[in-house]
């Protein structure tokens, strides 16, 4: 790397930060992130980064330092069994015992992080072996790799047939995608936008898929699942047709999976044939790229001539205006204090006419962006789904960062979450990355609370936010700037100072306490069992419920 | 708790490429995903072209086997999955050594019981035997169940090797 000037290299300050920053490049641009760690403890905290990507589908590769292969198995200083450790939480590893391997392995390591599903992959290097020269050779590019690893990714045109069958008989569709059209790259959201159009078809999306379809398209229903809208859920719940497209039935999507859609016929597309009936049974599967099945799909309805039920599809949208008016995520701005959601509604107002790329923690201030900020583009939103780390917002702003270098990028964060990984300020000063930090400061990891109120009787253990800094001192130690937002009329005025700002800003928004994130589907509930407001949470949970997380 | 069909029991052959960390990545997803295994054989089949065999009995619902399959069909190692079970008419066999320390009667008795199971002697003292047995894995449990009654006993089972009948290849 001395001498390669063609790599970048960001020098982060702990290594989970550096594999979320990989992810955060690989989420915004739709290339494979690289991380670069060393043995043992470097490789140790770079597990739950690689983690995330495995749960979310990134496709990252890793090179880990490894003692020199004489010493592997003695204990020696910074060994670890990484390729142990990391086989579980990635999509595959190496350890390279020979320099001569070296080029078939990367190789394929980037072939296998960036194809079928995607995700992280390790490659673990010896001492001895980064000594050794290993030359580049064209000719004898990947030789192995077409052996062994195949993924299907064109549709069988027999299962397409039948899957339009299906769909014209359906009288009360619903389209559900997820983060898998995103990974499909942004032809298959286009692809999924002219699929909503020439259906007509109600869309929700995942907490993964936002963006893939314009969140003003008129049928977009809103996000799905515990947090997602009255309108979406109740759609599924009542459904008779369901497409899903690149989602995996994930639990905080189905709710209890014994009343999940109970009516419905299910038609699943997916890259991953091991997602196919992995928590929910369906009627027909599509296994193969998102966006050449949709292609496929409407081929073939236009082959015959698909038409959507126009009366049935009348009665169908009403009664989701009629779920619509309900206006779940309404909620009253009134006062001093800052609402967390009006925080979020006025930064999305702010920003909408910039290139804006969006990253969050996790807990209430994620489901809070998911919910009032409107994403009209993929791969504009930056989040952890699946293994749902706090820490990871602040380094993933970082490489969507360095990836877009003219965009504005927000990391909308707790400030619980914000302290797990924010020894980063110093990497976004060092690389002058003006990522804007934008802290909804509640004092509480939020989500804990609402859950120690709702479902443990007000017991609130661990879950205040004691001994916070004072973030606009400490944005001032890292010569950058901090604001503040005490009040309502404070906010615009702190939004507006953070977009003018050249460099990184932190900007603590001090947003109402004990605000609770809602709607809501209590852990083992259905989808119709929701809780709009705090004048549903009586009793809403049962006992069966209170074990489930 | 929601999927209540019945649990069965389903021989999976499994090819693998020959490298290191392969029985860990395979054994590692059944225990990782809370799988069983109820035994499992795998030994080097083409040195070559650098192939192993696993041949692994697992049991599941419908729902959970069908799983197990895809997740290793996913692996990058992974050539080929078979489930003779659900593929049709196949062979399975399993070898064990049965060690016995008994004497008088009881020892001729063993001998007896070892004749008709077509076991083999590979070693005797005179207290002691070790047959070599072969077969199904329900008549090898038989034998082991007929010796323990006839004396003290340690076994080494081999786990089941399988294939599918006929004339088809596989990889």
């Amino acid at each position: 790397m001395f001498t390669k000037k063609k790599i970048r290299h960001i020098l982060v300050r702990h290594e989970q930060a550096a594999v979320h920053a990989a992810e955060g490049y690989a989420r915004s641009t739709g290339k494979t992130g690289v991380v670069l760690v060393t043995s043992g403890p470097g490789a140790t905290n770079a597990v739950t980064g690689l983690t995330d990507a495995m749960m979310d589908s990134i496709p990252v590769v890793c090179l880990t330092g490894q003692v020199p292969s004489h010493l592997i198995g003695t204990d020696a200083f910074q060994e670890a069994d990484t390729s142990g450790i990391t086989r579980p939480c990635t999509k595959y590893n190496y350890l390279i015992k020979e320099s001569d391997e070296l080029q078939a392995h990367v190789e394929e390591a980037f072939y296998v992080a960036r194809t079928g599903r995607p995700g992280p992959v390790v490659i673990d290097l010896p001492k001895d072996i980064l000594m050794l020269d290993a030359p580049y050779s064209p000719a004898k590019a990947k030789t192995q790799v077409a052996r062994r690893y195949n993924p299907v990714t064109t549709p069988d045109p027999e299962a397409i047939k039948k899957a339009v069958e299906m769909m014209k008989v359906a009288k009360k569709p619903v389209i559900y995608g997820g983060g898998g059209i995103i990974n499909s790259g942004p032809d298959a959201s286009q692809s999924l936008t002219q699929l909503v159009n020439e259906t007509g078809w109600p869309t929700t999306l995942t907490l993964m898929g936002l963006g893939e379809l314009d969140a003003s398209h008129d049928n977009f229903l809103g996000m799905l699942g515990m947090h997602g809208t009255y309108e979406a859920n109740l759609a599924m719940y009542n459904c008779d047709f369901m497409l899903n497209i690149g989602a995996r039935f994930d639990d905080r999507v189905t709710g209890r999976l014994s009343d999940f859609a109970p009516t419905s016929v299910k038609v699943h597309a997916d890259i991953d044939p091991s997602s196919i009936n992995k928590n929910v049974r369906v009627d027909l599967a599509l296994i193969g790229d998102a966006n050449e099945i949709i292609q496929a799909l409407l081929a073939e309805m236009k082959a015959q001539g698909f038409e959507s039920h126009k009366g049935d599809m009348k009665k169908w949208w009403s009664a989701i205006e009629g779920w619509r008016a309900r206006q779940c995520l309404a909620y009253k701005q009134t006062g001093d204090i800052i609402k967390p959601q009006h925080a979020i509604h006025r930064l999305y107002e702010m920003t909408k006419d910039r290139e804006v790329y969006v990253t969050t923690e996790v807990g209430q201030h994620q489901m809070w962006a998911a919910q009032y900020f409107n994403f009209h583009k993929p791969n504009r939103w930056m989040t952890s789904g699946g293994l749902g780390t706090m820490g990871y917002g602040l380094p993933a702003a970082m490489g969507v960062q360095v990836a877009h270098p003219d965009a504005t990028v927000i990391d909308i964060a707790g400030e619980a979450s914000f302290m797990m990984n924010m020894q980063e300020l110093s990497t976004l000063a060092q690389y002058r990355l003006p990522v804007k930090m934008f802290i909804i400061n509640n004092e509480w990891m939020g989500m804990v609370r609402q859950w120690q109120q709702l479902i443990h009787g007000g017991r609130y253990s661990e879950s205040y936010s004691a001994s916070l800094p004072d973030f606009e001192k400490l944005a001032d130690t890292f010569g950058m700037k901090g604001l503040v937002a005490h009040t309502a009329d404070d906010l615009d005025g702190v939004i507006a100072e953070m977009l003018a700002t050249d460099g990184p800003v932190i900007a603590d928004i001090r947003v109402a306490k004990e605000e609770n994130c809602f709607p809501m589907i209590p852990s083992g509930a259905a989808h119709c069992d929701m809780i709009l407001g705090p004048e549903d949470t009586e009793d809403a949970i049962s006992e069966e419920g209170k074990v489930l997380v | 708790m929601f999927d209540k069909s019945k649990v069965e029991r389903h021989t999976i052959s499994i090819l693998v490429e020959n490298e290191p960390g392969v029985l860990a990545r395979v054994i590692g997803l059944f225990s990782g995903r809370g799988y069983n295994i109820e035994c499992l054989t795998v030994s080097e089949v083409d040195a070559h072209k650098k192939l192993s065999r696993i041949s692994l009995v697992t049991t599941g619902t419908p729902m959970v086997i069908e799983q197990i399959e895809e997740q290793l069909r996913r692996q990058v190692p992974v050539y080929s999955v078979q489930d003779l079970t659900v593929k049709g008419p196949h062979v399975e066999r399993e070898l064990a050594l049965v060690k016995i320390v008994n004497s008088g009667d009881k020892r001729v008795e063993a001998l007896r019981v070892a004749d008709s199971f077509r076991a083999r002697t590979l070693d005797s003292t005179l207290e002691s035997f070790i047959f070599e047995v072969t077969g199904s894995s329900s008549k090898i449990s038989a034998f082991i169940d007929l010796m323990g009654s006839l004396g003290a006993i340690e076994i080494a089972r081999t786990g089941v090797s399988a294939m599918s009948r006929g004339s088809e290849i596989d990889y």
